[in-house]
């Protein structure tokens, strides 16, 4: 099941693309910055999150390591794109209503076109992050050769809420603010402006949001230049595509129903 | 195997009447409902709501099949199960081919992007590839003729500029199987002939189509092949011709019970000379049977036909007293026949037949049955409107002197074009 379901999407390749490009250039055009603001994003969320840092150590009187702050604008991006994935994707099939009622095409292009458009922000968000490190003097060792499995199971993550999501609110209404609230409460149980080892031996706790070891996975490499810790990856990454596959899965269990239920 | 690229058997869809539970807030007290005392079935049974009762057809290759019925007859959900929209409760369905829609013209149309990106954006939502828009993008622009306004944002553009750019992507799908919903009748009359002559072209390249209007006169112009549907049934599948006379003759929902039934009209039928009971020539005959039959004896009647046009305005009537019949009288289990022939002067259009039992003096009904009949006029090319008058052009000279007036017959000199 979950491979048709897949090879549909592929064979639609075009629709997936239109759409994501339809979701991205809409965002943008009428908007009097354009594309500015992608650009804008990333930088806004690394300033607070250096802001609250630099709060942080001054309150507990310590000194910030340059490292402390340019962690944070590693995860800050990576978790903005997680979040809006979800929130967009959850709407989608609903934003979308007139396609799914009116026309027959696999719905399951609707919310990966939200992560597909959302991962355009990503993307973007990764240059200036970049020239940011680069300024920072962060240097370039083979462990980011980590990254592609890192972003994958962060996609996959949030592929696999997104589908979820968007299926699951045809049938119950109120979970969008459901998601909406889980979302707004999540960046406290998620290490983006602290680190996990301030809950000192609670941190494991931590790591069990999924999340998580993906967020430190990336400062491992990037910043700390050392692996990700591969059992919570790996568990990080098992979950994901459990996530996924039973989303996916369930989601065309569902279809036939879509649109008499939208 | 066998030729049929379209066939469904048993097809029933069942849709729940009343709101379900579509929020956990109601969600959690209707499962704890449920838990605490069982049999709620036949609550629920009394909630669902048949749309559609084992229907079955079949479709050829190449064949245009319509599909006829009134209002909640079942059309619309025919056609979003065999586009795939919905799937039916029983029944199954199973087509060859790639199955394209002409449902809902423009779907997916996004107001913010311009046109050109609406056709790409609406290609891909139909199916067909980058390269495939591509090379048909030059067509399509063509046929909406858009070329002007193809890069302005589509919230700029007029409803019937939105819809002719949607048909025009639509109409270049080349799929194998065509779905059309009552969307010939977009744009302007020019744009509706290029979407009639489109049709026939689609047709004509074998491609199969299911027809659903309510513009009955396109309909058998389409499709030498119809289903009449009613309440979710097939009540026939049969030459269309037929299909719409059967349509018309059931009339039931136009019959008025405001009478006494004292005597009540049993069948009006419509024949020109040749015998054919749908499509007339105009210049040709036309004769009105009215069937009737008492309950109670009664001495005072006198009937009426009515002719209407499509928009339900009155063209024509006549009735048994005004041709010197007298009073009729019907005794009880008795049965009256009339029949009115007449000079078809009518022209090209679509009309409706009402027939009326009067009393003879007051002209307060017994019965009456509005659109008992439907047929089609054809021929008359010289005239618009809703008689011929026969014009002839007896001058039209181009004189030589600076003040000289070419005439025209009065006729065409009409506000249609």
């Amino acid at each position: 099941m979950i491979f048709t379901a897949l090879r549909e999407v592929f064979e639609r390749r075009n629709l997936l693309y239109m759409i994501t490009w339809r979701d991205i250039r809409v965002k943008y055009k009428e908007s009097v910055m354009g594309i500015l603001w992608a650009v804008m994003m990333p930088i806004v969320i690394v300033c607070a999150g250096m802001i609250v840092k630099l709060a942080f150590a001054m309150m507990s009187g310590r000194h910030v390591h340059l490292l402390d702050v340019t962690s944070v604008a590693v995860k800050a991006a990576p978790y903005a794109f997680l979040v809006a994935a979800i929130r967009f994707g959850t709407a989608s099939l609903i934003t979308n209503q007139d396609l799914v009622t009116k026309i027959y095409l696999p719905r399951l292009v609707f919310p990966l076109a939200s992560v597909c458009s959302q991962l355009f922000d990503l993307g973007i968000a990764t240059v200036v992050v970049a020239i940011f490190l680069t300024f920072a003097g962060v240097g370039v060792t083979l462990h980011l050769l980590w990254l592609p499995v890192l972003l994958g199971t962060l996609v996959l993550l949030a592929a696999g809420l997104a589908i979820l999501f968007s299926a699951a609110t045809l049938f119950l209404r109120d979970l969008r603010f459901i998601v909406e609230a889980m979302l707004t409460v999540a960046i406290f149980f998620t290490p983006v402006f602290y680190e996990p080892s301030v809950f000192g031996k609670w941190a494991p706790a931590l790591l069990v949001n999924p999340i998580s070891p993906i967020l430190e996975g990336l400062t491992a490499v990037v910043i700390y230049h050392r692996e990700p810790s591969l059992p919570w990856l790996g568990y990080s990454f098992v979950l994901s595509l459990v996530l996924f596959v039973f989303a996916t899965v369930r989601f065309k269990q569902l279809e036939p129903l879509f649109a008499e239920n939208i | 195997m066998n030729d049929y690229v379209l066939e469904a058997q048993g097809v029933s869809k069942r849709f729940r009447r009343g709101e379900k539970h579509s929020s956990l807030r109601d969600a959690v007290p209707a499962l704890a409902r449920r838990l605490l005392r069982r049999g709620t079935a036949s609550d629920r049974a009394q909630q669902d709501f048949w749309a559609l009762t084992d229907v079955g057809f079949q479709v050829k290759r190449g064949e245009a099949f319509g599909i006829i019925g009134g209002n909640g007859a079942g059309k619309s959900t025919i056609l979003k199960l065999l586009t795939g929209i919905m799937h039916p409760t029983s029944g199954t369905i199973r087509i060859a081919g790639r199955v394209s829609a002409l449902i809902e013209v423009g779907a997916g149309f996004h107001r913010d992007l311009t046109g050109r990106e609406n056709v790409f954006m609406n290609g891909a939502i139909l199916g067909l590839s980058r390269q495939e828009i591509e090379k048909r993008f030059d067509a399509i622009v063509a046929f909406s003729g858009l070329e002007e306004f193809i890069d302005t944002p589509v919230k700029r553009y007029s409803s019937g500029m939105f819809a002719r750019l949607g048909f025009s992507v639509a109409a270049h799908v080349d799929p194998d199987v065509l779905l059309v919903d009552e969307v010939l009748s977009v744009g302007d009359y020019v744009f509706q002939r290029k979407c009639v002559e489109r049709m026939n072209a689609v047709i004509a390249s074998g491609v199969t189509i299911v027809f659903v209007s309510h513009n009955l006169r396109e309909l058998a112009n389409l499709c030498p092949r119809s289903m009449l549907l009613e309440k979710g049934r097939v009540q026939m599948i049969g030459p269309t011709e037929d299909v719409i006379s059967t349509y018309f003759g059931r009339g039931q929902q136009a019959r008025v019970p405001d009478a006494t039934n004292d005597v009540f009209i049993t069948q009006v039928s419509i024949r020109d000379e040749h015998g054919s009971a749908v499509d007339f020539t105009s210049g040709g005959k036309l004769s009105i049977t009215v069937e009737a039959r008492g309950q109670v004896r009664r001495d005072d009647m006198s009937v009426v036909v009515q002719i209407v046009d499509d928009h339900q305005y009155p063209v024509f009537d006549t009735c048994t007293q005004r041709l010197g019949a007298g009073e009729i009288t019907v005794d009880r289990d008795q049965s009256l026949r009339c029949t009115f022939e007449m000079d078809n002067f009518l022209a090209q259009g679509t009309y409706h037949v009402n027939a009326y039992l009067h009393r003879y003096l007051t002209n307060l009904p017994y019965d009456r049955w509005m659109s008992a009949g439907t047929f089609f006029v054809s021929g008359a090319p010289e005239a618009r409107g809703v008689v011929t008058l026969h014009p002839r052009l007896v001058e039209c000279e181009v004189g030589s002197s600076a003040g000289a007036v070419a005439r025209q017959p009065g006729v065409s000199d009409g506000p249609q074009a």
